[in-house]
């Protein structure tokens, strides 16, 4: 279990770099979309009898996940035509000292939380605070609202990680709480955006600051 | 009889949805609260055999605290929608289809809240609510509320999938006890004592974070100020007074489950530390606050606080914050209905373009007055009662640090409210500077029957529950403190 698995972990981890390193909002897509595809391919190598439905899940999540959410994306990022993350309020470097930093304290809080004896793999409790904490950075430290959509997906992908944990235990109501979650609250958002592109005609939060002391 | 409680709702919100007139529609929204009243009643206060109601295999059940909860639901809706036909029929511009519906959908799923016993459709319900209560906010369709949902949805998804996180550890927690891993809420409390403690600190900590986004504990409670001060009036009552009992009910229910393992303690210091904070940040933003529907928001997460606060004190002040939930609800009640109409009336909502609201508009100005007095925590009204009740648990029970505390930052709210406050209601009206504010004049908005009728009804309510605490209320809070105390 563990050869497999933890090379995909490291990739996760990778990949939630590159979501704070890039300020191409196409190269973020990406970068979510991938890490989604790794976590929807997860709970095949982490469990040993493969049934009808965990194979369901897995073609779910992956679909969601990898494409119709990023698909959703690209077409409301064409839309409201921006590319670039242009001026964020944390800057692209510093978001990725503040990931390092996060990853690191991850790795020193989950030695805190001691694993049943049937979880053997250390690394998923790291992997999924590291990638938590990535969103947060993303959410709150960009303008453009397709950013904070993305930030918002990575936050997701952290807890469905989380979640490869309990799949045995509680399967079913595990998954479809962070696929609803996620789908829901991306579409409304997407809704939103839509909005947002058509009242004020760029999507960037920025301009959204009306509502201030 | 907990599936018509839900299930009725729904169908209502489907009828609304249906019925093409603009005109008539907002009609039913009295119509369904009324019989929503009725059965919650029913529901309430049974008459003969079944003692407490459950259904779906322990998933959902209604005890003693979900009782207080859904007869406040129950109450607060059916008074806002004795007020709805008269502020949607001053919004006839508008298509309420939309709007009337999803009131009743909130309403169903704040229900399903209520009495989700598991924590897993508790947290749907909650996620629910969010999202059926965003298009509520955007009624106005401007830039303005349309900033106001974004950061709503944007900030409220992000506490409700950090309180899914909390779940995960939670059920977690039992798994690494090498137990039978649940979500039951009966069954948490049964094996509380035996769940791994890191795990359960760590789901205290998230799931209080989450739900706490939701309540508008500070810090993270930076949606309230534009969400409550965007919405129609109608809709931040039920925000502030619906919304927010059912994330406060959420984090009892985690309470219970820590109270009764190892985290008892840890919890009441999280509890009463967050609700200082609430209570100061609500203090320092109030100075000065030169719109009124935001100082509303900062007066919300005040007393968020301090229901939080008098739970975490433990003793006489959990019976006092269960008495404030309910006074805190109506008396918001009083105070965004009638904030409305005063907005309505001039156009505007900052002090700057709005003095003089008693002259203007009598008796919403006086309403607006006195519901200020009210919740600030004036007798004979109900929150003087509910915060003099926590004020003495904490003195009585040696946490003299945080009853002082307490005490000063209401003090401060106090101020800081009233200025605000008196400059809308006193002096003499400016004259129009804006588009808005002249044709808002011309139209000239003046205090009706319909417009004020609910909130006097509300304010009556609040001032009884001030002088009076009728005998069947005082025992279901009683026996809801009990389970909230383990006793």
């Amino acid at each position: 279990m563990d050869p497999f698995l933890d090379p995909l972990l490291i990739v996760a981890l990778a990949l939630n770099f590159v979501a704070l390193g890039v300020s191409r909002i196409r190269g973020v897509i990406d970068a979510v979309a991938l890490q989604g595809i790794l976590l929807g391919v997860f709970p095949l190598s982490l469990h040993h009898d493969i049934g009808a439905r965990s194979i369901l899940l897995m073609v779910v999540t992956v679909a969601l996940k990898g494409f119709i959410i990023p698909r959703f994306l690209i077409h409301a990022m064409r839309e409201a035509d921006i590319q670039h993350e242009v001026r964020p309020v944390v800057s692209c470097m510093n978001s990725l000292l503040l990931g390092a930093a996060g990853t690191g304290l991850a790795l020193v809080f989950s030695s805190t939380l001691p694993l049943a004896e049937q979880h053997t793999n250390m690394l998923i409790v790291p992997a999924s605070l590291a990638t938590v904490w990535t969103g947060f950075l993303l959410l709150t430290g960009r303008r453009k609202a397709i950013s904070q959509v993305l930030g918002y997906l990575l936050l997701e992908n952290g807890i469905f990680l989380f979640g490869m944990l309990l799949l045995e235990a509680m399967p079913f109501l595990v998954e479809i709480g962070v696929l609803l979650d996620l789908f829901t609250g991306v579409f409304v958002m997407g809704i939103i955006i839509h909005h947002i592109s058509r009242e004020i005609s760029s999507i960037s939060t920025e301009y959204l600051t009306e509502l201030k002391e | 009889m907990l599936y018509i409680l839900v299930l009725f709702p729904l169908a209502m919100a489907a009828a609304t949805f249906a019925l093409p007139s603009n005109r008539w529609r907002p009609w039913l929204l009295p119509v369904g609260a009324l019989v929503y009243l009725g059965l919650a009643a029913v529901a309430i206060f049974p008459t003969g055999e079944q003692e407490a109601l459950w259904g779906m295999e322990g998933w959902l059940r209604l005890d003693a605290l979900g009782k207080v909860v859904l007869g406040l639901l129950a109450v607060l809706f059916f008074l806002c929608t004795l007020y709805a036909p008269a502020y949607l029929a001053v919004r006839l511009d508008r298509p309420n289809r939309v709007f009337c519906a999803n009131l009743f959908v909130v309403l169903a799923m704040m229900t399903l809240v209520v009495f989700s016993h598991h924590l897993g459709l508790m947290w749907v319900a909650m996620e629910a609510t969010t999202l059926a209560s965003a298009p509520l906010l955007y009624f106005e369709h401007n830039a303005r509320s349309l900033e106001a949902t974004w950061k709503y949805l944007l900030i409220g998804s992000v506490g409700i999938a950090l309180a899914l996180f909390g779940s995960f550890f939670l059920a977690y927690s039992s798994i690494k006890a090498g137990l039978q891993s649940t979500l039951l809420f009966e069954q948490l409390v049964e094996i509380a004592p035996k769940l791994s403690p890191p795990w359960l600190h760590a789901a205290f900590v998230l799931l209080f974070i989450g739900y706490g986004t939701k309540m508008g504990l500070a810090p993270m409670h930076t949606w309230k100020p534009d969400a409550y001060g965007e919405a129609p009036g109608l809709v931040g009552t039920l925000l502030a007074g619906g919304l927010t009992s059912c994330a406060f009910l959420a984090i009892l229910r985690i309470y219970q489950i820590c109270r009764a393992g190892s985290e008892a303690e840890h919890a009441r210091e999280i509890l009463v530390v967050a609700g200082l904070l609430s209570m100061a940040v609500a203090a320092v933003f109030l100075a000065r606050q030169r719109d009124f529907k935001r100082m509303l928001a900062y007066s919300s997460v005040e007393h968020m606080g301090i229901l939080v606060l008098g739970i975490g004190l433990g003793g006489l002040a959990v019976y006092g914050a269960l008495l404030h939930l309910i006074n805190n609800a109506l008396t918001k009640g009083v105070l965004f209905l009638s904030a409305g109409n005063i907005h309505r009336a001039y156009g505007s909502k900052v002090t700057d373009n709005v003095a003089g609201a008693l002259q203007r508009v009598p008796l919403s100005g006086a309403l607006f007055l006195v519901g200020f007095l009210a919740i600030t925590g004036s007798p004979p009204f109900g929150p003087f009662v509910s915060e003099f009740t926590i004020a003495s648990a904490a003195v009585g029970s040696g946490q003299v640090w945080a009853g002082g505390l307490f005490l000063v930052l209401l003090a401060l709210v106090f101020i800081g409210m009233g200025t605000t406050v008196l400059s809308v209601v006193l002096g003499n009206a400016p004259p129009p500077r804006s588009e808005m504010e002249a044709g808002a004049e011309k139209r000239g908005f003046r205090d009706g029957f319909s417009t004020g009728a609910p909130i006097l009804l509300m304010l009556v309510l609040v001032l009884m529950l001030g002088v009076y605490v009728p005998p069947p209320l005082e025992s279901l809070l009683r026996d809801a403190a009990a389970l909230l105390e383990g006793r």
